[in-house]
Order: structure tokens, then C-alpha cells, then sequence
């Protein structure tokens, strides 16, 4: 009997990544929908299967073609991997159940079956990343999911993505090069591109200069791609003008992908060896983490574009990752990674639930949705509570992972006061501009005109109310997420000395 | 049922009757209000039959679910979250009747919506009474903010939703910003946050940071108005008389102040706080929310906006007793919190009663009234006489214990401001009283009303009564919050 | 003398700068993408260079010679992957180019800006 799960890291890249030229290659309507739908529900499967496997205490190591590692290509999945997978699956298949007539209207009929092959390269790029151990494959898997988002992104009608996504283009190729040079510097100095390898040998050449100069590349060159302040300024466009559906797979997945790679070379690679530069890390992400939770916050309270002003809410969100990692403490560590995953059950299903409104009213700016929830009250139901998610009300995911911030950052001392007081205030601030979205929403005056027609179709509401229950659920019942996270954050700290 | 069953159908209740409520008004509206009557019954049965085991001394207790490490879902019965559930449930019913009169007098709209938001925050109301460590407490807290908040802005004109959005951003702003961090840090510090009797604090927390934890507790705790976060109860006058009634009688101030109570009495423990000196600021801050406030009340002419700042000082006044750390007091303290409600209760339903048979709602205008709504003017007088502390009403009995707590303790402050607050409050109620009964009516107005509608003026006459028999049958209750300070190792 | 011996070190670092100051201070499309072009170049010599052992000569095993030095092809093979990286991002971006000048009927950078602020 063959043991196919010893096969399922393999599989999850395999199965989008073939799936690309199928959907291609089916011309029929819906067709390539259905296609895409199929291989992301397939992909997410894997991945619980994955995650079940990590829970029970199974390494999942895997070698391409039976080349032994460090020689050969390795792929392996950890709490930490399979965490990131689920997230990763799990967006794009909601996603893509609930955009099928949202996307049948944003982009035209011929181009469809090239827009869903995109989807699953990226689909395939952005798995290929957490199941890689290979520093070189990493970039690669890096570079297929940045390249296929590039198109997603510009899929739709709107032209001012066009020069949104040239410029994410020119930074995210500029983060991946420089990613490139650090690995490079690595391989110079160490002779290997196997993550766990890099991590023995590194040792002997820690206190070298071009290892701190790989390290200095790589962080830039990730954050780049992480959308860390300052280094943001590509997202909230590029989230602005894609189609609505793709804006919900994207928020929820692809800067947290970069933020994995940041943390997982960090701790595995970096910290431990950089005997005096550890704290390194923590000195320089701190007060970035710190300006992008506050700003970006405060940016968001003027917005006056819905997509905008969450895409910005999203830059604070990546802060509060980076804020936990920058703790380095198996506290702060388990509250980044849970943030990671609750973050994005709710940017998804506020995201969703945007897409839901964006069915009915004629723009997605404030005074377009005035008065929307008379005509559309399940839509915006479900934005109250993806909202109420976001802010951290007690009983959603977001309230977890503010639990586990404020927590871990009380045993800072002096330094750890400073840093819930900015975490209160951008709470606070979050607080006033969802306030801002539902009170135009419930209690602005309706234009007879421009009102929506009715509730949201059936379909993209269903999977939208999903979602927002998902953050129900994890909120009250979140053993699954922390358990990965506190597992991961040992994992990850168990290497610093 | 057993104890631990009678905690989750007491919660549980009041949603499946808001649902209830929802299918009901399907059908029509006498069978929605007979749906609201109903559940409100049971919930006050289901609640009042835990009494028999709290007076022998039992502690029933309820876990639900573990959310994070250490931190879960858990339910217990102790005596103050005993009379907070029992002077809700018991008032709910009250309240139920009062609106039935009042909404359909005024014509009001959306009821539906009301009675189902009423419902939801009544169940909000029992989870935290019945909460057995911070995080479910919080929890619950904020479901109760945001289930008033669609009652608050019930009239959904713009001045209402400005007031609405005062009342959420104040009470949301706190909780987040101040409360939470208590919790957490609470946890931090002491590896739990579970409710014991003696606090958890001792020895875990010492010097100025125990008065700084304080500190965000009673002012994290918006719902207890402590000055100067205290803005959102007038603001909150713009909803119906029967959500104000709830709001300051019934549920969301007692919430506040029963919370504080709780943390004072059971994380950081009476005899704790006591012993340090930085914790002592909380008596010098409510005694001046006491006078502050009711210097505010005497300058209001809005009945409603008076009765609001009224409750402002009534409110800093349990919180001051309990600051007294005594155990008389801290009796004095629960036992005012009934006083408190069963007579502001009558004044916001003779407030709403007047406002509904005549549209008045200045004080001026109420010359001779009380000829023209005898019953309601009846229950207002015996409303005011238990705030000032009058007997036969509840409020002297309540007055007597805080008074015997703060001579007991010394507490010359404490003492002065009962004294002052006493002489205030008479200042500006008896004046009311005076021109209700004795001043002829002002010719120029609009005069010809009688009485509120029947339910309404069934309500009050109720909430009335029990304001007076407080002052008799107060023995058991007594009893009851008398195990608290004894359980105090 | 060792500086000098480094030089590739330095074309590369020199490269990098000359790509990086096009993408960030050309305000033409097609300028940034040849800068773009120019700074994954760079890194493409980084790490060829850094393949090649001196005296080494082309890694392919010939029947009968033992104990030849060879080059690394490791890093070769890396960089074959990178340029096709490469060429797909400059690719893409051109088709992007083209995009956007059907759609703004200009390649400059401040132009687009100007049309979309109206």
C-alpha cells in the first residue's frame, strides 16, 4: 500500500501548480471557476491533513527524487508551516467560492480561463514557500506567487491598477533581489542553501561580516515584500484597485507568507548565531512595528474609501506581527503567529463582506454606503462583526490576539507599558473608523437613487457570513490556532540562545 | 433543576426569548409582548430559585469552556452577583409592563427591535452578575454595551445618533483603553482572574502599582460614571423612558457599579486594599463625584437630565461606601444598589409616565401635576423621599448601614458627604414635590391630561410599593450580603 | 592589492546602485524596468563570480582526466533560475507598460500620476 501521506507536502504545491494549465485550458464558461475551485478545496484538504498530522506529532520531511538532503531539494511542514497553509488554502478557496459572479463582471469572458490559472500559480507559489526548506527554492516559490498576483491584481477594469501594480512590481522585485544577494552571501559563506544546514554551519561564521550583511538584505528585502513601515507604500493601491475578490485572498494571505519567511529565518538561521546581535532584531523592528501600528491607524481614520482604508488597517495589523516577533519571547512569538491567523478571518470576511456591498452600490467611498444597511442587512451584519473582530471585542479572534500582545508585552517591564499603550491607542483608533463604516452604514441617509437594489446575491453572502462566523468560532473556541502558534513559538525560540 | 442548570437556562433565557420575541412579532404584537412578559417571568423564577441555596451558604458554580490557558468561560453564584441577578430579573418584568404602556402611548416605532435588544441585554446583565473571573465578566460587559447601544439610538434622528455615538465611544473607549489592560495585567500578576473570596491580589501586587491598577479598573469601568468619565449617562437621555429606566436602574449602572464592587471585594480584597495606602484615592474621588454631580442635578431644568446627574452621585455614592472598606459599609454599599434602583426606577417611570400623558419635560412645567396624575406623583414623591433617605423608604435603611460603616471606620469624610449629599439631594427634589402637590397650575400651558396609560401607572405603583417595602422586609437581604465580609479571611 | 583582486565585488556593488538609482529616480516606464533589469544583473555576476575557483575549468566530467579543479555549477544553475526569473518579471512588466500606455497614453511616470488625480 502506497502511504500517500508521506507524499502531502509534495502534493500541496503540485496540485495548484498542475491545476494551472487545466484551468487554462477549459474554455467553457464557469468552467475554469469551477477548475480553480476544485484544486483550492483539494489544496485546503491537504493542508488539514497536514495540520492533523503536525497536532499528532508527525515531522513531515520530504526529499525531491530521493536526494538526500543537504544535496537534494528538502520540503518540510511544522506547526508553523501548516498554520501558514491554512491560512493560505483556506482564504483562497473562500475567496474564490464566493467571487464567482463578482469576477464574472470584473473581467471579461475570454480572458477568464487565464485569470484562474494565475490564481492557482499563485495559489501555488504562496504554499511552495512554507512547505520549502531550501533557501533558493524559497525565491523561486517567492518570485511565481509575486508574478502571478502581479496579473491577479491587474486583472480587473480599473486602470489605476495598472500603475499600482508596476510599482509593487518594482518593489517586490527589489525585495526578492535583495533577498537573492543575502541568500547568496549565505551560500558564499556557508557553502549550502538547506535551511537546516545553514542553521549548523553558520555557527562558524557568524561573527563574519558578510553574514551580517546577508542578514541586513534579507530582513530589508522581506519586509519589502511584508509591507512593513515604511516600506509599505505599495500595498494600500495595489489592494485598492484589484477586483474585489482578489483583494480578499490577497489581504488575508500574501504579506503574511513574507512576514513567515522574516520570522522563520530570523530565529531559525540568524538569531542564534549572531552571538551580540541578537537584540539587533528586536531594536530595529520594534519602533517600526510600533510608527506602523500608529500611523498606519491613523491614516486609516481619514480615509474615506472603504478598500483604502482597510488596505491601511492592514499595514497596522502587520505591525502587531512584527510588534509580538520583536518581543522574542515565546509570548510574543505565540501572539504574532495567532495573529497571522486571525487576522486573516478578519481582514477576509471584512474584505468579503466589501465584495458583498460592492455587488449592490454603485462605489465603494463612505457616501456611497450611506444608509446601506436598511436594503442590505445581512451584508453588513457580517461587516459588524469582521469589524468588531478587527477592533479585539471580546468573543473574537481579534480579542485573542490582542490577549496574547498585551500579555506578552507586560512582561517587558517599562518598555512593554509603552507598547500597550500604543496598542491600546491604535485598538481605539481601529474602534473609530469601523465605528465610521457602520454608522454611515446604518444610520446615514439613503439616496432613493443610488440605494442598493437588495441584499447581496446568495453565494458570495453565504461564504462572507463564513467567514465572519469563523471569527465567532475562533474567538470563543481558539485551541486549534494556539496550539500551532505556541508550538511554533517554541519551535522558533528553541534556537535562540 | 439543579443549581449549575438554573446558571446556564438564566443565561440562555433571555436569547431564546429574544428569538422568541423575533418569531412572535410575526404574528402580532400582543403575542410579542406576551412573549417578552413571559420570558422575563421565567428568567426572575429561574434566578430567585437559586435564593434558598445562596442564604445557606452554597456557591453554585458552572464551567463552560476553556478559551485560552488558564483563562475560561465559568459561572458562579455569590451574594451580590445573587442580588444583582435578582433585582434584574425582578425589575425586567417591571420594566416589560411600563413598556408596553409607554411604546404604544407614544406611538413609538420599531418596537420589535427594542423588545429584542431589551432581551439580549438582559441576558448580558445575568452573565455578568453571574460571571466567575474577569475575562467572562468583560466579556459580557461589552455584549451589554453593545446590545444598549441599538437602544440608546432608538429614535434614530441625528441628535440621537450623536448622543448614541458618545454613549458607545465613552463606554468602548474605557473598557478597551483601561479595563482590558487591568484584566490582563490582573492575570499577569496574579496567574488567574477567577473571583475568590480575600482577593487574589495579596502579595502579588504592592505600592503605588495597586493604586494605578485601581485606577484602571474604576475608571476602565465606564458603566459606573465615575467622574470624569461619566458623560455618557446624559447623553444617553435620549432614548425612550423605558431604556433610560433599564440603563439607570436596572442594568447598565448596576453593572458598573456591582463591577467595581466585585473587583474591589473579591480580586483585591477589602482587608488588602485596606492595608494600602495607595488605594486610598478612590474615597476622595467618588465622595467628589457625589457632590459634583448632585451640584450639576441642581441646576438642571430638564426633569430627565436631572434625574441623570442625580444618578451620577447615587452611583459614586454605592462606590464611595464600598471604598469605606468596612464591612458595614460594603452591606450598605449592595444594599443601596437595591434602594438605589427600586427608586429611581419609579422616578424614570413617573418621568416617562408624564412626559407620555402630557409631553412635558421641564420641571417648571409640572406646577400642580400632581392633581392631574395622582398616582404617578404619588410614586415620584416616595421615589424622591428613598433617594434622600427618608424612611419609611428602602433609601434610609441603605443610608443607615453606609453611615454605621463610615463611623465604624473613622471615615470623616465619608461622613460629611453623606451629610452634604443628603441636604443636596433634598435640595433638589423636595422642591419638585412641593410644586407638583402644592403650586396651582400655570394657566398658560397646555393642561388637559389625566393619567398615563394603564401599564405605565401599573409599574410604577408597583416599583413604588416595593421602594416602601424595602424599608420593612430588608432582613433577608441583609443576611445574605453579610456573608460576603464574613467569608473575608 | 587584495581590494583590486575583489574587483568583482565591486562591479557588483557598483551595478546595484546604477539599477537601483534608475528604478527610484527615472520617472519613464521603460527607464525603471532597465534599471530593474540592470539591478537583478548585478546580482547575477555576485553570484557567478563567486562560483568560479581559480584555476577551476568548466564542471563537466571528461572520462580519463582525474583530480581537474572545477568552477562550482551550483551557483550557475542558481542563476539560470534567477535570470529566467528575471526575464519573466521584465516581461510581465513591459506587458504592463503597454497596458498603461493604452490606457493613459503615456509612459511617464508624473503624467499618470496627474491623469489619475483628476
Amino acid at each position: 500500500m502506497i502511504d500517500w501521506s508521506v507524499h502531502l507536502p509534495a502534493l500541496q504545491v503540485i496540485v495548484p501548480m498542475l491545476s494551472a494549465p487545466l484551468a487554462l485550458l477549459l474554455r467553457p464558461r464557469g468552467l475554469a471557476w469551477a477548475a480553480a475551485v476544485a484544486a483550492s478545496l483539494f489544496s485546503f484538504a491537504i493542508a488539514i491533513m497536514l495540520t492533523i498530522g503536525v497536532l499528532a506529532g508527525r515531522n513531515f520531511n520530504y526529499q525531491m527524487g530521493n536526494w538526500p538532503a543537504p544535496y537534494g531539494i528538502e520540503l518540510g511542514v511544522d506547526a508553523f508551516s501548516a498554520l501558514v497553509l491554512l491560512v493560505i488554502t483556506g482564504a483562497s478557496s473562500l475567496a474564490l467560492l464566493a467571487g464567482r459572479r463578482s469576477l464574472d463582471s470584473d473581467i471579461e469572458e475570454e480572458r477568464q480561463p487565464l485569470f484562474y490559472a494565475a490564481w492557482l500559480l499563485a495559489l501555488a507559489g504562496l504554499v511552495g514557500i512554507p512547505v520549502a526548506a531550501d533557501a533558493f527554492n524559497i525565491f523561486v516559490f517567492m518570485e511565481i506567487s509575486s508574478l502571478a498576483s502581479y496579473v491577479l491584481i491587474a486583472g480587473g477594469r480599473d486602470r489605476r491598477a495598472l500603475p499600482a501594480v508596476f510599482k509593487y512590481l518594482m518593489m517586490g522585485t527589489i525585495g526578492a533581489t535583495f533577498y537573492l544577494i543575502g541568500i547568496g552571501l549565505i551560500y558564499l559563506m556557508t557553502g549550502t542553501l538547506n535551511l537546516a544546514d545553514m542553521e549548523l554551519r553558520i555557527h562558524e561564521v557568524a561573527d563574519q561580516k558578510p553574514i551580517l550583511v546577508a542578514a541586513g538584505f534579507i530582513t530589508i528585502g522581506l519586509a519589502l515584500k511584508a509591507a512593513v513601515f515604511p516600506l509599505h507604500v505599495w500595498l494600500p493601491n495595489a489592494y485598492t484597485y484589484a477586483p474585489n475578490v482578489v483583494t480578499v485572498f490577497l489581504a488575508a494571505c500574501a504579506t503574511k507568507v513574507s512576514l513567515y519567511l522574516l520570522l522563520r529565518f530570523d530565529f531559525f538561521v540568524f538569531q542564534p548565531n549572531l552571538v551580540g546581535h541578537d537584540v539587533q532584531f528586536s531594536y530595529f523592528l520594534m519602533p517600526l512595528a510600533v510608527l506602523a501600528i500608529l500611523i498606519a491607524s491613523c491614516v486609516a481614520l481619514f480615509e474615506k474609501n472603504l478598500k483604502r482604508l482597510f488596505a491601511y488597517s492592514s499595514v497596522a495589523q502587520i505591525g502587531y506581527i512584527l510588534l509580538g516577533a520583536s518581543l522574542v519571547s515565546v509570548a510574543g512569538l505565540t501572539a504574532s503567529v495567532v495573529h497571522i491567523f486571525n487576522h486573516a478571518l478578519a481582514k477576509g470576511a471584512l474584505f468579503l463582506a466589501i465584495a458583498c456591498l460592492a455587488t449592490r452600490v454603485s462605489g465603494l467611498r463612505l457616501e456611497n454606503i450611506s444608509g446601506a444597511a436598511q436594503r442590505m442587512p445581512w451584508t453588513m451584519g457580517a461587516f459588524a462583526l469582521a469589524g468588531f473582530s478587527l477592533v479585539g471585542i471580546p468573543g473574537t479572534t481579534g480579542f485573542i490576539s490582542k490577549w496574547y500582545l498585551i500579555s506578552a508585552a507586560f512582561a517587558e517591564g517599562s518598555i512593554g507599558v509603552a507598547l500597550i499603550v500604543a496598542i491600546v491607542i491604535s485598538s481605539l483608533i481601529a474602534l473609530a473608523y469601523v465605528w465610521r463604516v457602520l454608522e454611515a452604514a446604518y444610520f446615514g441617509d439613503i439616496n432613493v437613487n443610488t440605494a442598493p437594489a437588495g441584499e447581496a446575491p446568495a453565494g458570495i453572502l453565504t461564504v462572507t457570513w463564513i467567514a465572519a462566523l469563523a471569527n465567532l468560532y475562533f474567538g470563543l473556541a481558539p485551541s486549534l490556532p494556539v496550539t500551532l502558534a505556541s508550538s511554533a513559538a517554541e519551535s522558533l525560540l528553541r534556537h535562540v540562545p | 433543576m439543579s443549581s449549575s442548570t438554573a446558571i446556564l437556562v438564566a443565561l440562555a433565557l433571555p436569547l431564546v426569548g429574544a428569538l422568541g420575541i423575533a418569531l412572535a412579532a410575526r404574528i402580532g404584537n400582543n403575542v410579542r409582548e406576551g412573549v417578552t412578559l413571559l420570558t422575563a417571568s421565567a428568567l426572575a423564577w429561574t434566578v430567585w430559585g437559586l435564593l434558598p441555596e445562596l442564604m445557606a451558604g452554597g456557591r453554585p458554580a458552572v464551567s463552560l469552556a476553556e478559551v485560552l490557558p488558564g483563562v475560561e468561560i465559568a459561572f458562579s453564584v455569590e451574594p451580590l452577583g445573587m442580588l444583582f441577578a435578582a433585582l434584574a430579573s425582578l425589575l425586567w418584568i417591571v420594566n416589560s409592563i411600563y413598556s408596553i404602556g409607554y411604546m404604544r402611548g407614544n406611538r413609538e416605532s420599531h418596537q420589535t427591535r427594542f423588545y429584542i435588544f431589551f432581551a439580549i441585554a438582559l441576558g448580558a446583565t445575568m452573565g455578568i452578575a453571574f460571571a466567575d473571573n474577569l475575562f467572562t465578566l468583560f466579556l459580557f460587559y461589552e455584549l451589554l454595551t453593545l446590545s444598549t447601544y441599538p437602544l440608546v439610538a432608538h429614535k434614530g434622528d441625528a441628535k440621537t445618533v450623536q448622543s448614541a455615538r458618545t454613549y458607545l465611544g465613552i463606554l468602548l473607549t474605557t473598557s478597551i483603553g483601561l479595563l482590558l489592560p487591568a484584566i490582563i495585567w490582573t492575570y499577569f500578576v496574579a496567574g488567574t482572574g477567577t473571583f475568590t473570596a480575600g482577593g487574589i491580589l495579596a502579595g502579588k501586587l504592592e505600592g503605588p502599582a495597586v493604586g494605578l491598577l485601581l485606577g484602571l479598573f474604576v475608571f476602565g469601568i465606564g458603566k459606573a460614571a465615575v467622574m470624569p468619565v461619566h458623560r455618557w449617562l446624559p447623553a444617553a437621555m435620549v432614548a425612550p423612558t423605558p431604556v433610560s429606566a433599564l440603563l439607570h436602574a436596572v442594568a447598565v449602572v448596576k453593572a458598573g457599579v456591582f463591577t467595581v464592587t466585585k473587583v474591589i471585594v473579591y480580586i483585591f480584597g477589602i482587608d488588602f486594599l485596606f492595608a494600602e495606602p495607595s488605594g486610598g484615592w478612590l474615597l476622595y474621588v467618588t465622595a467628589f463625584t457625589v457632590i459634583a454631580a448632585s451640584v450639576v442635578a441642581l441646576r438642571q431644568s430638564n426633569l430627565k437630565r436631572m434625574l441623570a446627574y442625580s444618578t451620577i452621585g447615587q452611583l459614586s455614592f454605592v462606590l464611595m461606601a464600598a471604598a469605606i472598606l468596612k464591612p458595614l459599609a460594603e452591606i450598605g454599599a449592595a444594599v443601596h444598589m437595591v434602594a438605589h434602583a427600586f427608586g429611581k426606577i419609579t422616578l424614570f417611570f413617573a418621568a416617562g409616565a408624564i412626559y407620555t400623558a402630557s409631553k412635558k419635560t421641564e420641571i417648571f412645567q409640572l406646577r400642580g401635576i400632581g392633581h392631574r396624575m395622582p398616582w404617578t406623583m404619588t410614586a415620584f414623591t416616595i421615589g424622591a423621599l428613598s433617594m434622600i433617605g427618608v424612611p419609611p423608604t428602602g433609601g434610609f435603611v441603605s443610608k443607615w448601614y453606609i453611615l454605621a460603616g463610615a463611623f465604624q471606620a473613622e471615615n470623616y469624610i465619608a461622613i460629611a458627604t453623606i451629610v452634604l449629599s443628603t441636604a443636596l439631594n433634598a435640595a433638589y427634589f423636595l422642591p419638585i414635590i412641593y410644586l407638583a402637590w402644592f403650586a396651582p397650575e400655570d394657566k398658560t400651558l397646555q393642561n388637559e391630561h389625566g393619567e398615563a396609560p394603564f401599564a405605565a401607572v401599573l409599574a410604577l405603583t408597583i416599583t413604588a410599593a416595593l421602594t416602601l417595602a424595602f424599608f420593612f422586609f430588608n432582613g433577608p437581604l441583609v443576611l445574605l450580603e453579610a456573608q460576603i465580609v464574613q467569608a473575608t479571611p | 592589492m587584495e581590494l583590486l583582486g575583489l574587483y568583482h565585488y565591486w562591479v557588483f556593488a557598483i551595478l546595484l546602485m546604477i539599477g537601483f538609482y534608475a528604478v527610484i529616480a527615472k520617472s519613464n516606464l521603460i527607464k525603471k524596468l532597465i534599471g530593474l533589469s540592470i539591478f537583478q544583473s548585478a546580482v547575477f555576476l555576485l553570484y557567478i563570480t563567486m562560483g568560479k575557483v581559480d584555476g577551476g575549468t568548466a564542471p563537466i566530467i571528461q572520462a580519463g582526466v582525474e583530480n581537474a579543479v572545477f568552477s562550482n555549477p551550483l551557483p550557475q544553475v542558481l542563476i539560470l533560475t534567477a535570470i529566467v526569473v528575471g526575464i519573466s518579471t521584465t516581461a510581465l512588466g513591459l506587458g504592463i507598460v503597454v497596458r498603461i500606455k493604452e490606457e493613459y497614453g503615456s509612459i511617464e511616470e508624473s503624467d499618470i500620476q496627474e491623469i489619475d488625480r483628476r
